[in-house]
């Protein structure tokens, strides 16, 4: 399967293998006027089998969102139909409407303007607590 | 500016500070009489309260202080939609400090976002209760002289109980403290107070639903209610709201000197004979919850 270069724009490689879907929902992808391309299953040497999205267009977006989801992830920006710049992702220590709390007794329940801000309180298990009422985010 | 809303927000050196101010107050109350004069306290209680509430009121009028605010979440613009912050920046117009019970948990981090005076925690929801924990740390400092290397059971609903989370947080941080967690299974401590106090800090646990095995080597007792108000169905809370019941039966087993604590209200989780004992400090931690919620005001306010 062959899908064209693109000259500006951002690549985002090394995506868990099924989770390419999850991350073009999450970065709101389907709201692009642009091409973007959703590749699932690619082969890859590294991972036996890993997901791209290609989109053609320079946008900004939510690094940590990434860094929550999968640090595996490489992001690439394009300029002029070359590699500008790359980036690996870290875990985030902070993540903001990403992950909802499902606290039915937290603040956010009530009131409904407040953002949804998850803290990394574990970075080796990787654990997030809403910064309310510091239930695990899941 | 100053807040509390987490009881860890203080180092045990302000914790000691703040004991020692509690203390002094108790024995040289008129040099503290007038400390607040011409300041305001705004106690703000979404939900109600007896002791919590009135013990800030007493506190601050005994500091010389006045006091302003409402007593139930219906007779303020909580009622009519106003939310958390907008109230919080309405009151900080006309007090110089607040003190804020709110069912919601985390409604007072939302308050210190928007808030030009200083915010105390006074109960948000399952959550959190500094100010009981102070009220439970000074108890327990006056009685037992220390909080190192003491058992502390703590028996009841340990997972909506704020109380008992925020004593297990502040003791976690003293050494050779042992906890021992009585409660039925589905009452059991959340996971992030196993997590990040007890197998974060290597503090010995154990959790057991029996009162009786437990009792024999507990320094410290503290009993909690089964709360109706956390339950979204009754028939949970009717199953559950017997589990444990206190009384000179049971004190048997216990060691002679143990301290049986309860942050109150009761209903029938400690048997009135029970007030009688020695170990009872319940009422005495009533008491003390007025002094160190006077030691707290003192420092939020910057007064020496």
């Amino acid at each position: 399967m062959i899908i064209g270069q693109i000259k500006n724009g951002i690549v985002l490689d090394h995506i868990t293998a099924g989770m390419g879907m999850e991350l073009y929902n999450l970065l709101g992808l389907d709201r692009l006027n642009c091409q973007v391309a959703l590749i699932k299953n690619a082969e890859s040497k590294k991972m036996g089998k890993k997901d791209i999205i290609k989109i053609d267009e320079e946008i900004d977006f939510d690094v940590d969102a990434l860094g929550y989801i999968d640090t595996n992830i490489t992001v690439n920006i394009i300029k002029d139909g070359k590699l500008f710049k790359r980036k690996h992702l870290e875990v985030p220590e902070k993540v903001v409407n990403i992950i909802r709390c499902k606290n039915p007794r937290c603040i956010t329940t009530t009131e409904q303007e407040l953002p949804h801000v998850f803290k990394l309180t574990n970075r080796e298990k990787k654990i997030y607590r809403c910064i309310y009422c510091e239930s695990k985010g899941k | 500016m100053n807040h509390l809303i987490d009881i860890l927000q203080l180092t045990e050196a302000e914790i000691d500070e703040l004991i020692a101010v509690a203390e002094d107050i108790i024995a040289n109350p008129a040099k503290y009489a007038e400390k607040c004069h011409g300041k305001k306290l705004a106690t703000l209680f979404f939900e109600p309260s007896t002791r919590t509430r009135l013990s800030f009121e007493a506190a601050m009028y005994e500091l010389g202080g006045n006091v302003l605010g409402f007593s139930e979440a219906q007779s303020s613009s909580a009622s009519k939609g106003e939310s958390v912050s907008d109230t919080i920046r309405t009151v900080g117009c006309y007090a110089d400090i607040i003190a804020m019970r709110h069912p919601k948990e985390g409604a007072p981090v939302v308050a210190c976002q928007s808030s030009t005076v200083p915010i105390i925690n006074a109960g948000d929801g399952g959550h959190n209760h500094p100010t009981q924990t102070l009220t439970d740390l000074l108890t327990i400092h006056r009685e037992k002289g220390t909080f190192s290397g003491l058992t502390i059971g703590l028996c009841g609903d340990l997972k909506f109980g704020r109380t008992v989370h925020s004593l297990i947080s502040a003791m976690s941080r003293y050494e050779n403290v042992k906890f021992v967690l009585i409660s039925p299974d589905e009452l059991k401590v959340p996971d992030y107070i196993i997590e990040d106090f007890l197998e974060a800090n290597n503090i010995e646990y154990v959790e057991t639903t029996s009162l009786e095995e437990a009792m024999p080597e507990l320094d410290i007792l503290y009993m909690t209610r089964v709360q109706r108000e956390r339950f979204f169905n009754e028939q949970d809370y009717i199953r559950l709201r017997d589990s444990y019941i206190l009384d000179m039966e049971k004190l048997k087993g216990a060691k002679k000197d143990m301290c049986i604590l309860h942050p109150l209200p009761r209903v029938n989780e400690i048997a009135k004979d029970v007030d009688n004992d020695p170990r009872a400090c319940y009422f005495k931690q009533v008491l003390n919850g007025k002094f160190i919620r006077m030691a707290l005001i003192l420092k939020l306010l910057e007064i020496d």
